[in-house]
């Protein structure tokens, strides 16, 4: 089974190339972050020598960051539970009734995945519009939550409908009711799909940049993605500071990929894996 | 914590359920309320009615008027449709998509393979690699975009930096501004975004093949490179279609980077459907021939998930469904 050393050389090689393709700007960023517009300008942007100052991040909390942080948390946090509440129960029912009108609507969904949000976005400006929406964080709870709801219902149809279903008998030949089975059997099994389906929605939902630039407008309901680019904006030339709004934007997404990475990377990785 | 990165344990139950029973009543007293239903299926439904399906019904109607967004709509039959296939900037902007949908598809595909590969080892080191791979994974897009907009920035750039250091000219580049350049630059920097994700997928594909496969290979005499063309690739095939559409549906909507580093430009390079779509609609205010637009990219979305349905086997879920009913 062992391949021969040549092969494997090969391997790492071209494997390390592409590490130093990932880190190298990110290693830039970082750096780019820890100067002033001064040193920006003169330092060499690869070697961390010629005064490094922290003073870039005071910067972008001035600029409003620590609101743009909130939003997004708010926004990630009402769109996990949201979402995952809704598919956890749509798939429960789909997968008991299996009625002519729950199949209809699994087809639906499944059409839906193929939906892409740019095809529908400018009714949905218009709508939301209508709904006297426009510019509200709820706006992009509702639009981002439904964006969701295809995957999570099929991931969750997929998983529920696996639950054998000598168990759901037993536990209503024994007197329990729909909602017993529920919450005594089918809750407690899909807690580790969920948090699958959390992990992968709420990145989707922390990262997505569409819907807040079309939805939104005012700096007190932007969320991270569209406030780092009013960043941009208000700070052209002040690039330490852009790079420093970034990295304050990836960091809570690291804080929890280093707690939890397998169960991160499982998610990612698994979630369309077939 | 030191155990190799093992086979995907949620995601294979995820994954790859076992063969889909009948699912459905049989057998089971059926007792649910038909309140029971309206609570678990009603939330989805309008959800998903109202903000997907409602807006996809009036993209379609909304394409044959003409309408600025503020006065009534005014009918315009197929005008709107006539004038995409008058348009040269449409024109221009299907030409762009076409190639970042089909070069994101060469460059990605190998690249995620030889690292799914390289990931799928249980050696230490590769766990390790493994996880350096995934970090672009958790940057929004935004900040990708923001990130290599100031380091390929002609002046400042850290490129530009080791150009004059290292004395290798060619690295010092307009890249985003200049028209022969920039639209390689954006797809390379979408690679850069979407590679682990593929990666990722290959690793777990890599690792749910059974070993029993390479052992029977090993037997039989293959070498390596024999194995991953004879075992490996062909025992991939799901994994490559569903990445392939992932990745095609994935490009053909492109949009934040190319908005936010170069919005399309110099002159309409990088202008892609989706970002012509944007333009139309919220600069020019031209919703109905926006929607013209949208139309067209949904039917293309669409058309590539009946390929996803057809070659992945999700159909054969739905079909299970019917029958049981």
């Amino acid at each position: 089974m062992s391949r021969p050393r040549a092969g494997r050389l090969v391997a790492f090689t071209l494997a390390t190339v592409w590490l130093v393709i990932v880190i190298a700007p990110l290693y830039y960023m970082i750096l780019a972050s820890f100067r002033t517009q001064g040193t920006y300008l003169t330092a060499n942007p690869w070697v961390p020598t010629g005064g490094l100052s922290a003073s870039s991040y005071s910067t972008v909390f001035a600029a409003g960051l620590g609101r743009y942080l909130l939003n997004s948390v708010i926004l990630t946090a009402v769109c996990i539970l949201l979402t995952v509440t809704i598919s956890l129960g749509a798939a429960f029912r789909i997968v008991r009734r299996t009625t002519r009108a729950s199949s209809a609507a699994f087809v639906v969904m499944l059409f839906g995945l193929a939906i892409p949000v740019q095809a529908i976005i400018v009714p949905i400006y218009v709508l939301i519009y209508k709904m006297h929406l426009y510019d509200t964080l709820f706006a992009l709870i509702l639009t981002l939550s439904a964006a969701a709801i295809p995957v999570s219902v099929l991931i969750m149809v997929s998983f529920v409908r696996d639950i054998p279903r000598e168990l759901i008998g037993a536990m209503l030949v024994d007197g329990g009711s729909e909602w017993t089975v529920f919450r005594r059997l089918i809750w407690p099994l899909s807690r580790p799909v969920l948090a699958t389906l959390a992990i992968y929605n709420g990145l989707n939902v922390w990262n997505n940049f569409l819907l807040p630039l079309v939805l939104t407008q005012s700096s007190n309901v932007a969320v991270l993605p569209l406030g780092l680019t009013k960043l941009e904006g208000l700070y052209s030339i002040n690039v330490p500071a852009v790079m420093a709004g970034v990295l304050l934007s990836v960091l809570p997404l690291l804080v929890l990929f280093v707690a939890m990475r397998r169960q991160v990377m499982n998610s990612l990785g698994g979630i369309v894996a077939r | 914590m030191t155990a190799p990165l093992t086979g995907a344990r949620t995601g294979s139950a995820v994954a790859s359920p076992p063969p889909p029973r009948r699912s459905g009543g049989g057998g089971i007293p059926r007792r649910g309320t038909w309140l029971a239903d309206l609570a678990g299926i009603g939330p989805p439904v309008l959800l998903f009615g109202l903000f997907v399906i409602v807006p996809m019904i009036a993209a379609v109607v909304l394409s044959l008027v003409k309408w600025n967004g503020l006065g009534t709509p005014q009918w315009a039959g197929g005008s709107n449709w006539a004038e995409f296939f008058r348009d040269p900037v449409a024109r221009t902007s299907v030409i762009v998509t076409a190639k970042v949908v089909g070069l994101s598809y060469v460059v990605q595909t190998p690249i995620s393979i030889a690292l799914g590969m390289f990931t799928a080892g249980r050696q230490r080191y590769r766990t390790l690699y493994a996880t350096i791979f995934v970090l672009p994974l958790l940057m929004s897009t935004a900040g990708i975009a923001l990130m290599w907009e100031s380091l390929l920035d002609p002046n400042f750039g850290a490129l530009t930096a080791l150009s004059k250091s290292s004395h290798l000219s060619f690295l010092q580049q307009n890249w985003l501004g200049n028209p022969s350049l920039a639209l390689y630059v954006v797809i390379a920097i979408i690679a850069w975004q979407f590679i682990p994700f593929h990666t990722l997928l290959y690793a777990v594909g890599r690792r749910q093949i059974p070993a029993v496969l390479y052992e029977a290979a090993t037997i039989d005499g293959a070498n390596p490179v024999q194995m991953f063309w004879r075992v490996t690739l062909p025992q991939l095939r799901y994994t490559i279609v569903t990445s392939g559409i992932l990745m095609i549906v994935g490009s053909l909507t492109y949009f934040d980077i190319i908005y936010i580093t170069t919005n399309g430009g110099p002159g309409y390079t990088t202008r892609v459907l989706s970002l012509d779509m944007y333009n139309v609609a919220f600069v020019q205010d031209q919703y109905g021939y926006a929607s013209v637009l949208a139309v067209i990219l949904g039917v293309i979305g669409i058309a590539v998930a009946v390929g996803l349905v057809r070659f992945t086997g999700f159909v054969s879920m739905a079909s299970q469904q019917e029958g049981a009913a």
